[in-house]
């Protein structure tokens, strides 16, 4: 039995374990206190005071986010004075905040907006000198604007405590404190891994992605163009939100009929090619247990994980696969094999995938993915860049009829349309693997050990007589323990799968922004992993090798997974990244 | 205060100084908190705390570039500046700033091309701001190493300068 205790909030009688915040105390008696700086999990440091309660014989107000309950605490949540100093201290951190809400991509999803709006703040009240910072545009992945930072420090800690890259932090102090890199470099002069959970976790517009949805618009209005567009698996379960879907829906039929509406060419499926990864990464694998291949061998398919083993681990680059991710296959395939189905130079085409990522803003942009010549990919929109595009266009997105795929590179497994979510590709490849080696087929498919939040997974599979042990992590911190381990000559594992945001690609760093509010009292994470595996169980399809297309495009293309063709259209090479 | 500033003098640190910084980080990597211990050794040992000396302390405490940085920018006591073989501090106590120090320390600054709280980039000039130095009978007042320089205006500065400046 957990030692409780009683306390009085608002008046209200509360019984919460010893520990308890009074923020959460709060919560659980359906009292709602406002907070900022506040995220579960990573960022408790009492900083922004806007969580400010009174508790009766306290010298001063408290931060509920910090503060813990004690027996016979009489606490408000809404007197008079808290109030005012909550007001206050929103209005003083307007006072050097760039309020240019009319034009800012977050206006409308705010955390600070809300706040202002909510406490009733008055505008112009506090002025003086303001900070100026230049904009860091040096990514192709992400834009930092510290004149909207409010220096909450929520990015810093999800660097820190989700990814363990820790690249960003708080320099100077005072009135000059603001967020940045070490010596004051750009985040293209860093080992930032391009991951985007720092965007995911900004309250106000001071982070975003770098937008490219002028030059997808500029493309579809190019009449000498073929516009293709590919979306990958999480997206569909992702795209809904930003439409007032509750978190959970998978829209994939309207988020295919608006990018219709939006004139592309034709819409094909990045899961088909997860599918082609399984055949390609399956294969790979197979083929290094048998000749005594660098083992445990690490998935690829992550780029911000990719970017993240070069500047970090280059020693373990031989441990990686060498397939291309399916985003960098989807187009590989494209430019090639399809290009040539349909009679088209590959110059002429323009290829935009829909990702849940920043990273692969960053990967598209590495020189080696050019398997016909030209970049495998042109343009990279996150899940919330078509939001907005589709908006832009008009397209009344709820009121679409779902839409198909085209055909053929429209045909997908739900082997592939688990590569959203942690532990979904591990799975994909196991169901293949497994059929392949022991020549069989089975009904039942699921590998649940792999499944879940869990941040590192492990699993011992029999197959074919072999005990095939494998390792799951989402989150680089955690994916940092098991490459430590292989560093060591510790690591058990013969296949390792790492996905660099936490929970996988449904939580990826483009996908829509939830605030603090929501992350904080939600479980947002499984309700878009749970319609990925709902929308899998109902599945004709559910094995990669099965997919007709994947079966048609190596008889009549590519020849046999890991072949010749297949290395050089579907693999690539890593290089060693400095650190520092 | 102000921007950070960085340097622009060319990293000249010896072997042995190399040494002696990861003899002390074997240490203060074992305590509790061991990056302010490990700072102060560093810049006991540099005088100022550059990138190159910073990557040895990351390397060593297995702490990432930007936690150190941010460390080392909050506190006043660490410096990203080493000190020049001359080094300028000019008085900004109440006296000497009423009396113009304002201005003798901006034409410093334009003759010799440096910021206050730089160095040149040839390693010579290093320029400082200091309180008050208890001289105010002198002020304005500027100290170049030991030597004082009192009742100073801004139009003596240049002439002031010339030998350090044509000198070695």
């Amino acid at each position: 039995m957990e030692n409780m205790v009683n306390l009085k909030i608002n008046g209200k009688d509360v019984s919460v374990p010893a520990g308890t915040t009074i923020l959460d105390a709060a919560r659980k008696a359906g009292i709602r206190i406002p907070t900022l700086c506040y995220l579960r999990d990573i960022n408790a440091i009492g900083a922004c005071r806007v969580c400010v309660v009174e508790v009766k014989g306290a010298r001063s107000l408290v931060a509920s986010c910090v503060y813990p309950v004690a027996e016979g605490m009489e606490v408000t949540t809404n007197s008079k004075r808290v109030l005012s100093s909550r007001k206050t201290t929103v209005e003083l951190l307007l006072s050097d905040h760039n309020q240019d809400c009319l034009h800012c991509v977050r206006s409308g999803n705010c955390e600070l907006q809300t706040l202002s709006t909510e406490m009733g703040c008055e505008s112009g009240k506090f002025s003086g000198e303001t900070n100026k910072f230049d904009i860091d545009f040096s990514t192709p992945y992400l834009v930092r604007d510290n004149n909207k930072c409010i220096l909450c420090r929520r990015c810093v800690a999800a660097c820190k405590y989700y990814q363990g890259v820790s690249v960003i932090g708080a320099n100077s102090r005072g009135f000059d404190t603001h967020i940045g890199c070490s010596f004051e470099k750009n985040l293209s002069e860093v080992d930032c891994v391009a991951c985007g959970q720092c965007i995911n976790v900004c309250p106000t517009g001071a982070l975003r992605e770098r937008e490219e949805i002028d030059d997808v618009i500029a493309a579809l209005n190019d009449p000498s163009k073929y516009v293709i567009f590919g979306t990958a698996p999480a997206t569909r379960v992702g795209i809904g939100e930003e439409f007032g879907y509750p978190v959970g829906s998978n829209c994939q039929g309207k988020m295919v009929a608006a990018i219709k509406a939006l004139g592309a060419d034709e819409v094909f499926d990045v899961d088909f090619t997860a599918d082609l990864t399984i055949m390609e990464e399956g294969t790979e694998f197979l083929n290094r247990v048998k000749e005594g291949g660098v083992l445990p061998m690490m998935t690829s398919c992550s780029p911000a994980w990719i970017k993240f083993v070069e500047h970090n681990y280059p020693e373990l680059i031989p441990n990686l696969s060498t397939c291309k991710s399916p985003q960098q296959m989807f187009g590989a395939i494209v430019k090639t094999y399809y290009a040539e189905k349909i009679g088209k130079d590959p110059k002429d085409i323009v290829v935009v995938s829909v990702m849940p990522c920043t990273a692969k803003k960053f990967e598209k942009n590495r020189p080696e993915m050019a398997a016909a010549g030209v970049p495998d990919i042109d343009y990279v929109l996150t899940t919330r860049e078509l939001a907005r595009l589709i908006k832009k266009n008009g397209i009344m997105f709820n009121e679409l009829e779902d839409a198909e795929y085209d055909l053929p590179l429209g045909i997908a497994s739900g082997a592939g349309l688990i590569f959203g979510v942690t532990g979904g590709v591990m799975e994909a490849a196991l169901r293949t693997v497994r059929e392949i080696l022991e020549n069989k087929s089975y009904g039942k498919i699921d590998f649940t050990d792999v499944r879940g939040a869990k941040g590192i997974k492990e699993a011992t599979y029999n197959i074919a007589g072999i005990d095939v042990k494998v390792a799951v992590a989402s989150g680089l911190a955690n994916a940092r323990i098991l490459c430590d381990q292989i560093k060591e000559g510790k690591s058990p594992y013969h296949f390792i799968e790492i996905m660099s945001c936490p929970g996988g690609c449904v939580n990826g760093g483009g996908q829509p922004i939830k605030t603090a509010d929501v992350r904080n009292n939600t479980d947002y994470r499984a309700l878009r992993t749970n319609a990925i595996y709902d929308t899998d169980e109902k599945m004709k399809l559910r094995k990669s090798h099965d997919n007709p297309i994947i079966k048609e495009l190596y008889e009549t293309y590519l020849g046999e997974p890991n072949g010749h063709k297949s290395h050089a259209i579907l693999h690539t090479k890593y290089i060693a990244r400095s650190k520092y | 205060m102000g921007k950070i500033k960085l340097t622009k003098v060319a990293f000249s640190g010896t072997a042995e100084q190399e040494a002696e910084l990861r003899a002390k980080l074997a240490e203060t990597k074992k305590m509790q908190g061991g990056l302010m211990p490990s700072l102060q050794a560093a810049q006991e040992i540099y005088g100022y705390l550059p990138i190159e000396v910073q990557k040895i302390i990351a390397e060593e405490l297995n702490v990432s570039m930007e936690e150190i940085f941010g460390v080392a920018t909050f506190y006043s006591q660490f410096t990203l500046n080493p000190q020049g073989r001359y080094q300028i501090s000019v008085c900004i106590g109440t006296a000497c700033y009423v009396k113009g120090a304002g201005e003798v320390l901006d034409k410093i600054a334009e003759v010799l091309k440096v910021e206050p709280g730089e160095c040149t980039a040839d390693g010579k000039f290093s320029l400082n701001a200091t309180r008050c130095i208890g001289c105010c009978g002198l002020a304005p007042v500027f100290t170049i190493n030991e030597q004082v320089f009192g009742k100073v205006t801004k139009d003596e500065v240049p002439g002031i300068l010339r030998p350090y400046i044509d000198g070695e």
